[in-house]
Protein backbone atom coordinates (compact mmCIF):
# COMPACT_ATOMS: atom_id res chain seq x y z
CA UNK A 1 0.00 0.00 0.00
CA UNK A 2 3.00 2.59 1.20
CA UNK A 3 4.90 1.39 -2.13
CA UNK A 4 1.54 2.21 -4.18
CA UNK A 5 0.90 5.45 -2.40
CA UNK A 6 4.86 6.24 -3.20
CA UNK A 7 4.56 5.97 -6.61
CA UNK A 8 1.76 7.75 -7.37
CA UNK A 9 2.98 10.78 -5.50
CA UNK A 10 6.23 10.51 -7.51
CA UNK A 11 4.25 9.77 -10.84
CA UNK A 12 2.54 13.18 -9.67
CA UNK A 13 5.69 15.04 -9.24
CA UNK A 14 7.10 14.21 -12.38
CA UNK A 15 4.08 14.98 -14.37
CA UNK A 16 2.62 18.34 -12.53
CA UNK A 17 6.18 19.97 -11.81
CA UNK A 18 7.70 20.40 -15.45
CA UNK A 19 11.05 20.09 -15.91
CA UNK A 20 11.94 22.94 -17.53
CA UNK A 21 10.20 25.40 -14.33
CA UNK A 22 13.61 23.06 -12.39
CA UNK A 23 16.08 24.05 -14.58
CA UNK A 24 15.33 27.34 -15.30
CA UNK A 25 16.82 28.55 -11.79
CA UNK A 26 20.50 26.83 -13.00
CA UNK A 27 20.27 28.88 -16.07
CA UNK A 28 20.18 26.37 -18.19
CA UNK A 29 16.87 27.80 -20.37
CA UNK A 30 17.00 31.74 -20.83
CA UNK A 31 15.01 33.74 -19.18
CA UNK A 32 13.30 35.68 -21.62
CA UNK A 33 11.82 39.17 -20.20
CA UNK A 34 7.82 39.64 -20.75
CA UNK A 35 6.52 41.72 -23.51
CA UNK A 36 4.85 44.93 -21.96
CA UNK A 37 1.52 44.21 -23.93
CA UNK A 38 -0.76 41.70 -25.78
CA UNK A 39 -1.32 42.09 -29.63
CA UNK A 40 -5.01 41.35 -29.43
CA UNK A 41 -7.32 39.69 -27.25
CA UNK A 42 -6.87 36.18 -29.02
CA UNK A 43 -3.44 36.75 -29.94
CA UNK A 44 -0.14 37.53 -27.56
CA UNK A 45 2.42 38.79 -30.48
CA UNK A 46 1.77 40.08 -33.71
CA UNK A 47 1.83 36.60 -35.13
CA UNK A 48 0.94 33.38 -33.39
CA UNK A 49 4.08 32.73 -30.67
CA UNK A 50 4.59 29.64 -32.26
CA UNK A 51 5.22 31.01 -35.68
CA UNK A 52 7.10 34.28 -34.19
CA UNK A 53 9.54 31.72 -32.68
CA UNK A 54 10.33 30.18 -35.39
CA UNK A 55 10.01 33.06 -37.65
CA UNK A 56 10.48 36.24 -36.90
CA UNK A 57 14.16 36.67 -38.52
CA UNK A 58 11.85 36.25 -41.88
CA UNK A 59 9.04 39.04 -40.88
CA UNK A 60 11.52 41.45 -39.96
CA UNK A 61 13.60 40.91 -43.00
CA UNK A 62 10.73 41.23 -45.18
CA UNK A 63 9.68 44.45 -43.56
CA UNK A 64 12.49 45.96 -43.68
CA UNK A 65 13.05 45.37 -47.61
CA UNK A 66 9.81 46.92 -47.79
CA UNK A 67 10.57 49.70 -45.73
CA UNK A 68 13.94 51.12 -47.00
CA UNK A 69 12.82 50.29 -50.62
CA UNK A 70 9.01 51.33 -50.57
CA UNK A 71 8.62 53.63 -47.77
CA UNK A 72 5.87 51.02 -46.10
CA UNK A 73 5.89 52.04 -42.78
CA UNK A 74 3.16 49.58 -41.55
CA UNK A 75 3.53 48.62 -37.52
CA UNK A 76 2.92 44.85 -37.72
CA UNK A 77 6.28 43.64 -37.96
CA UNK A 78 8.21 46.90 -37.48
CA UNK A 79 11.34 46.04 -35.46
CA UNK A 80 11.04 49.50 -33.29
CA UNK A 81 7.34 48.42 -32.57
CA UNK A 82 9.33 45.27 -31.40
CA UNK A 83 11.55 47.04 -29.58
CA UNK A 84 8.71 49.39 -27.97
CA UNK A 85 6.78 46.38 -26.80
CA UNK A 86 9.83 43.74 -25.45
CA UNK A 87 12.10 46.51 -24.03
CA UNK A 88 11.42 47.97 -21.11
CA UNK A 89 12.05 51.64 -21.25
CA UNK A 90 13.42 52.55 -17.96
CA UNK A 91 16.11 54.32 -17.86
CA UNK A 92 18.49 51.63 -16.82
CA UNK A 93 17.10 49.22 -19.34
CA UNK A 94 19.02 46.42 -20.61
CA UNK A 95 21.63 46.58 -23.90
CA UNK A 96 21.60 44.61 -26.56
CA UNK A 97 24.93 43.57 -25.73
CA UNK A 98 23.37 42.23 -21.98
CA UNK A 99 21.66 39.09 -21.56
CA UNK A 100 18.89 40.28 -19.91
CA UNK A 101 17.44 42.40 -23.48
CA UNK A 102 14.74 40.41 -25.02
CA UNK A 103 16.43 39.78 -28.24
CA UNK A 104 19.79 38.81 -26.07
CA UNK A 105 18.36 36.61 -23.86
CA UNK A 106 17.52 34.13 -26.47
CA UNK A 107 20.46 35.05 -28.79
CA UNK A 108 23.26 33.71 -26.95
CA UNK A 109 21.13 30.87 -25.33
CA UNK A 110 20.55 30.08 -29.29
CA UNK A 111 24.41 30.49 -30.11
CA UNK A 112 22.63 33.25 -32.61
CA UNK A 113 25.03 36.47 -33.40
CA UNK A 114 22.43 38.90 -34.87
CA UNK A 115 24.22 42.58 -35.96
CA UNK A 116 20.46 44.39 -36.02
CA UNK A 117 21.90 46.94 -33.05
CA UNK A 118 25.12 47.90 -34.66
CA UNK A 119 22.79 50.17 -36.19
CA UNK A 120 19.56 50.26 -34.33
CA UNK A 121 17.90 51.35 -31.53
CA UNK A 122 17.96 48.61 -29.01
CA UNK A 123 16.16 50.28 -26.28
CA UNK A 124 12.38 51.87 -26.93
CA UNK A 125 11.29 55.51 -27.23
CA UNK A 126 9.60 56.28 -23.73
CA UNK A 127 5.73 55.16 -24.40
CA UNK A 128 4.90 57.23 -21.70
CA UNK A 129 5.96 60.45 -23.24
CA UNK A 130 4.48 59.59 -26.72
CA UNK A 131 1.34 57.81 -26.24
CA UNK A 132 0.83 57.25 -29.77
CA UNK A 133 3.82 54.88 -29.81
CA UNK A 134 2.73 52.72 -26.74
CA UNK A 135 2.57 49.10 -27.86
CA UNK A 136 -0.91 48.54 -26.34
CA UNK A 137 -2.48 51.48 -29.34
CA UNK A 138 -0.31 49.44 -31.87
CA UNK A 139 -2.91 46.69 -32.46
CA UNK A 140 -5.45 49.88 -33.55
CA UNK A 141 -2.93 51.58 -35.38
CA UNK A 142 -1.42 49.10 -37.72
CA UNK A 143 -2.62 51.18 -40.79
CA UNK A 144 -3.00 54.52 -41.92
CA UNK A 145 -0.91 55.53 -39.08
CA UNK A 146 0.42 59.32 -39.20
CA UNK A 147 1.17 60.16 -35.70
CA UNK A 148 4.26 57.83 -35.07
CA UNK A 149 6.57 60.91 -35.07
CA UNK A 150 5.54 63.83 -33.74
CA UNK A 151 8.74 64.42 -31.17
CA UNK A 152 11.89 65.97 -32.33
CA UNK A 153 14.99 64.13 -32.72
CA UNK A 154 16.44 65.94 -29.83
CA UNK A 155 13.34 65.25 -27.66
CA UNK A 156 13.57 61.47 -29.03
CA UNK A 157 17.39 61.60 -28.68
CA UNK A 158 16.91 62.53 -25.15
CA UNK A 159 14.72 59.95 -24.24
CA UNK A 160 16.91 57.24 -25.75
CA UNK A 161 18.98 58.47 -23.81
CA UNK A 162 16.72 57.22 -21.13
CA UNK A 163 15.66 60.62 -20.44
CA UNK A 164 18.46 61.85 -19.32
CA UNK A 165 19.06 65.24 -21.06
CA UNK A 166 22.27 66.65 -21.02
CA UNK A 167 21.84 69.80 -22.63
CA UNK B 1 -5.00 38.80 -79.62
CA UNK B 2 -3.09 41.28 -78.12
CA UNK B 3 -5.45 43.58 -79.40
CA UNK B 4 -8.15 42.57 -77.22
CA UNK B 5 -6.42 42.71 -74.06
CA UNK B 6 -5.66 46.31 -75.03
CA UNK B 7 -9.07 46.87 -75.46
CA UNK B 8 -9.67 45.33 -72.63
CA UNK B 9 -7.44 47.89 -70.88
CA UNK B 10 -9.06 50.89 -72.08
CA UNK B 11 -12.54 49.45 -71.73
CA UNK B 12 -11.28 48.99 -67.99
CA UNK B 13 -9.89 52.46 -67.83
CA UNK B 14 -12.75 54.19 -69.67
CA UNK B 15 -15.27 52.66 -66.89
CA UNK B 16 -13.16 53.40 -64.02
CA UNK B 17 -12.98 56.94 -65.35
CA UNK B 18 -16.49 56.94 -65.81
CA UNK B 19 -16.79 55.75 -62.36
CA UNK B 20 -14.75 58.23 -60.76
CA UNK B 21 -16.94 60.77 -62.29
CA UNK B 22 -20.06 59.73 -61.00
CA UNK B 23 -18.64 59.53 -57.55
CA UNK B 24 -17.47 63.03 -57.84
CA UNK B 25 -20.83 63.72 -58.70
CA UNK B 26 -22.42 61.85 -55.52
CA UNK B 27 -20.17 63.44 -52.89
CA UNK B 28 -20.55 66.85 -52.03
CA UNK B 29 -18.69 69.81 -53.23
CA UNK B 30 -15.48 70.46 -50.83
CA UNK B 31 -15.22 67.21 -48.99
CA UNK B 32 -13.69 65.52 -52.90
CA UNK B 33 -10.86 67.98 -52.64
CA UNK B 34 -9.80 66.58 -49.11
CA UNK B 35 -10.03 63.21 -49.64
CA UNK B 36 -7.72 63.23 -53.03
CA UNK B 37 -5.04 65.89 -50.91
CA UNK B 38 -4.83 62.61 -48.36
CA UNK B 39 -1.57 60.89 -47.96
CA UNK B 40 -0.39 57.60 -48.54
CA UNK B 41 -1.53 55.12 -46.75
CA UNK B 42 1.48 53.37 -44.53
CA UNK B 43 0.78 50.11 -46.43
CA UNK B 44 1.16 51.76 -50.32
CA UNK B 45 4.61 51.52 -51.54
CA UNK B 46 5.79 55.11 -52.89
CA UNK B 47 5.67 55.50 -56.99
CA UNK B 48 7.32 57.95 -59.36
CA UNK B 49 3.86 59.85 -59.57
CA UNK B 50 5.61 62.12 -56.79
CA UNK B 51 9.22 63.45 -57.28
CA UNK B 52 10.52 64.80 -54.32
CA UNK B 53 12.20 68.13 -54.86
CA UNK B 54 13.71 71.17 -52.95
CA UNK B 55 14.81 74.84 -53.90
CA UNK B 56 16.96 76.84 -51.75
CA UNK B 57 16.52 80.49 -51.96
CA UNK B 58 20.42 81.35 -51.50
CA UNK B 59 18.81 85.29 -51.30
CA UNK B 60 17.41 84.47 -48.22
CA UNK B 61 19.84 81.84 -46.64
CA UNK B 62 21.77 84.12 -44.01
CA UNK B 63 25.34 83.89 -44.45
CA UNK B 64 25.67 83.44 -40.51
CA UNK B 65 23.02 81.08 -39.81
CA UNK B 66 23.58 77.34 -39.23
CA UNK B 67 19.96 76.14 -38.54
CA UNK B 68 19.38 73.64 -41.25
CA UNK B 69 22.52 72.23 -39.86
CA UNK B 70 21.77 71.60 -36.52
CA UNK B 71 18.47 70.93 -36.92
CA UNK B 72 19.91 67.62 -39.38
CA UNK B 73 22.17 66.56 -36.62
CA UNK B 74 19.65 66.70 -33.87
CA UNK B 75 17.10 65.13 -35.93
CA UNK B 76 19.39 62.02 -37.22
CA UNK B 77 21.47 61.95 -33.68
CA UNK B 78 24.71 62.84 -35.57
CA UNK B 79 27.50 63.42 -32.84
CA UNK B 80 31.07 64.21 -34.22
CA UNK B 81 34.06 63.55 -32.36
CA UNK B 82 35.59 66.92 -32.88
CA UNK B 83 36.94 66.17 -36.06
CA UNK B 84 35.45 67.68 -38.98
CA UNK B 85 37.14 65.90 -41.83
CA UNK B 86 36.07 62.47 -41.18
CA UNK B 87 32.98 63.26 -39.19
CA UNK B 88 29.39 62.78 -40.45
CA UNK B 89 27.88 65.74 -42.16
CA UNK B 90 24.67 65.52 -44.44
CA UNK B 91 23.98 68.93 -44.81
CA UNK B 92 26.49 71.91 -44.80
CA UNK B 93 27.14 75.77 -45.44
CA UNK B 94 29.18 76.51 -47.94
CA UNK B 95 30.26 79.96 -48.77
CA UNK B 96 30.47 81.15 -52.22
CA UNK B 97 32.97 84.29 -52.89
CA UNK B 98 32.89 85.73 -56.34
CA UNK B 99 37.31 86.48 -56.65
CA UNK B 100 36.71 89.55 -59.03
CA UNK B 101 33.89 91.48 -56.61
CA UNK B 102 34.49 89.68 -53.52
CA UNK B 103 30.76 88.91 -53.35
CA UNK B 104 29.57 86.40 -50.60
CA UNK B 105 27.08 84.35 -50.65
CA UNK B 106 26.11 81.33 -48.25
CA UNK B 107 23.86 78.17 -49.38
CA UNK B 108 23.15 74.91 -47.94
CA UNK B 109 24.87 72.05 -49.41
CA UNK B 110 23.07 68.84 -49.43
CA UNK B 111 22.57 65.46 -51.15
CA UNK B 112 21.23 66.83 -54.55
CA UNK B 113 18.79 63.66 -54.74
CA UNK B 114 19.71 63.24 -58.95
CA UNK B 115 17.74 61.52 -61.02
CA UNK B 116 20.46 60.02 -62.35
CA UNK B 117 23.18 59.63 -59.54
CA UNK B 118 26.20 58.44 -59.83
CA UNK B 119 26.56 57.22 -56.33
CA UNK B 120 23.55 54.42 -57.72
CA UNK B 121 26.21 53.58 -61.21
CA UNK B 122 29.31 52.75 -58.98
CA UNK B 123 27.52 50.81 -56.32
CA UNK B 124 28.71 47.64 -56.39
CA UNK B 125 26.00 45.73 -54.40
CA UNK B 126 22.93 47.44 -54.98
CA UNK B 127 22.99 49.58 -51.52
CA UNK B 128 23.19 52.62 -52.79
CA UNK B 129 19.60 53.07 -54.46
CA UNK B 130 16.49 55.68 -56.04
CA UNK B 131 13.14 55.14 -54.20
CA UNK B 132 10.31 55.48 -56.63
CA UNK B 133 9.54 58.95 -56.16
CA UNK B 134 13.10 60.38 -56.00
CA UNK B 135 14.70 60.09 -52.81
CA UNK B 136 18.31 58.70 -52.99
CA UNK B 137 18.89 56.65 -50.08
CA UNK B 138 21.73 53.92 -48.92
CA UNK B 139 20.15 50.45 -47.46
CA UNK B 140 22.82 50.01 -45.02
CA UNK B 141 21.96 46.53 -45.19
CA UNK B 142 23.53 45.77 -48.21
CA UNK B 143 26.44 48.65 -47.80
CA UNK B 144 30.14 46.80 -47.92
CA UNK B 145 31.21 50.02 -46.65
CA UNK B 146 33.35 50.52 -50.36
CA UNK B 147 32.62 54.26 -49.92
CA UNK B 148 33.36 53.88 -54.44
CA UNK B 149 29.76 56.44 -53.95
CA UNK B 150 31.96 58.68 -51.80
CA UNK B 151 33.64 58.78 -54.55
CA UNK B 152 31.62 59.29 -57.62
CA UNK B 153 29.20 62.06 -55.83
CA UNK B 154 30.52 65.42 -57.10
CA UNK B 155 28.72 67.12 -54.42
CA UNK B 156 30.31 65.63 -51.93
CA UNK B 157 27.55 64.71 -50.18
CA UNK B 158 28.15 61.39 -48.41
CA UNK B 159 29.93 60.16 -44.92
CA UNK B 160 31.25 57.18 -43.75
CA UNK B 161 30.92 56.21 -40.18
CA UNK B 162 34.26 55.33 -38.94
CA UNK B 163 33.65 53.98 -35.12
CA UNK B 164 31.05 52.32 -33.56
CA UNK B 165 27.66 53.83 -32.41
CA UNK B 166 25.22 53.96 -29.85
CA UNK B 167 21.95 55.16 -28.85
CA UNK B 168 21.22 55.70 -32.41
CA UNK B 169 17.68 56.49 -33.41
CA UNK B 170 14.59 54.31 -33.68
CA UNK B 171 14.03 56.11 -37.05
CA UNK B 172 17.58 56.95 -37.94
CA UNK B 173 19.25 53.74 -37.58
CA UNK B 174 23.14 54.23 -38.14
CA UNK B 175 26.43 52.19 -37.80
CA UNK B 176 29.92 51.69 -38.65
CA UNK B 177 31.37 50.60 -41.70
CA UNK B 178 28.28 51.96 -43.58
CA UNK B 179 28.12 54.82 -45.82
CA UNK B 180 24.83 57.49 -45.20
CA UNK B 181 24.00 60.92 -46.43
CA UNK B 182 20.83 63.07 -46.44
CA UNK B 183 17.68 61.29 -46.84
CA UNK B 184 15.95 63.99 -47.23
CA UNK B 185 14.22 63.17 -43.84
CA UNK B 186 12.26 60.06 -45.40
CA UNK B 187 10.69 58.97 -42.34
CA UNK B 188 9.13 62.22 -41.98
CA UNK B 189 8.23 62.60 -45.44
CA UNK B 190 6.26 59.13 -45.34
CA UNK B 191 4.20 60.54 -42.61
CA UNK B 192 3.56 63.45 -44.25
CA UNK B 193 5.56 66.09 -42.92
CA UNK B 194 8.49 68.07 -44.25
CA UNK B 195 12.70 67.50 -43.87
CA UNK B 196 13.78 68.84 -39.73
CA UNK B 197 16.62 71.29 -42.28
CA UNK B 198 13.37 72.94 -44.02
CA UNK B 199 11.32 73.28 -40.55
CA UNK B 200 14.14 74.91 -38.87
CA UNK B 201 14.94 76.88 -41.47
CA UNK B 202 11.09 78.32 -41.64
CA UNK B 203 11.87 78.64 -37.83
CA UNK B 204 14.14 81.15 -38.14
CA UNK B 205 11.77 83.30 -40.45
CA UNK B 206 14.33 82.50 -43.30
CA UNK B 207 11.92 80.73 -45.50
CA UNK B 208 14.91 79.83 -47.76
CA UNK B 209 14.08 76.59 -48.23
CA UNK B 210 10.81 74.91 -49.76
CA UNK B 211 10.30 71.21 -50.01
CA UNK B 212 7.56 69.34 -52.24
CA UNK B 213 6.96 66.94 -55.03
CA UNK B 214 8.14 68.60 -58.31
CA UNK B 215 5.61 66.20 -60.40
CA UNK B 216 2.77 67.51 -58.70
CA UNK B 217 1.80 71.36 -60.96
CA UNK B 218 0.09 73.09 -57.94
CA UNK B 219 2.39 72.43 -55.42
CA UNK B 220 4.32 75.38 -54.08
CA UNK B 221 7.58 73.99 -55.27
CA UNK B 222 6.51 73.66 -59.04
CA UNK B 223 5.03 76.87 -58.72
CA UNK B 224 7.94 78.59 -57.43
CA UNK B 225 10.46 76.83 -60.31
CA UNK B 226 8.18 77.74 -63.00
CA UNK B 227 7.66 81.38 -61.93
CA UNK B 228 11.41 82.12 -60.69
CA UNK B 229 14.93 81.11 -62.88
CA UNK B 230 16.71 78.51 -60.86
CA UNK B 231 19.49 76.39 -61.24
CA UNK B 232 21.22 72.99 -60.46
CA UNK B 233 24.69 72.75 -59.15
CA UNK B 234 26.89 70.95 -61.88
CA UNK B 235 24.19 71.39 -64.30
CA UNK B 236 26.84 70.17 -66.81
CA UNK B 237 26.95 67.05 -65.78
CA UNK B 238 22.91 66.01 -66.82
CA UNK B 239 22.41 64.54 -63.45
CA UNK B 240 18.64 66.05 -63.32
CA UNK B 241 19.63 67.07 -59.45
CA UNK B 242 15.93 66.83 -56.74
CA UNK B 243 17.96 69.92 -55.31
CA UNK B 244 17.58 73.49 -56.88
CA UNK B 245 18.95 76.71 -56.02
CA UNK B 246 17.71 80.40 -56.85
CA UNK B 247 20.12 83.03 -56.37
CA UNK B 248 23.26 81.57 -57.61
Amino acid sequence: MTKRYLSIVTFCLLAVVPVRALLAGDGLYPEVPKAKARFSDTQECVEPLEDMRKNHMEYILHQRDATVHEGIRTRQHSLVECINCHVSDAADAARASSEKHFCSSCHSYASVKIDCFQCHADRPVKSSDNPSLAPSAMSHHIKHDHSAEVLTGKQLRALANGGANDE
Amino acid sequence: MSNDGKFDQYRRNFLSGAAATVTGLAMAPGIILHEVAQARPADQAVSSDVRWGMLIDTSKCDRGCNACVTACNDEHGLTGHGRPESDAQWIRKVELRDKQTGNTQSLPLLCQHCEKPPCVDVCPTGASFKRADGIVLVDKHTCIGCRYCMMACPYKARSFIHEDLQDQLPHAPRGKGTVESCTFCVHRVDNDRTPACVEACNAEHHNAMVFGDMNDPDSEISQQLEQYSSRQIRADLQLNTGVRYRGI
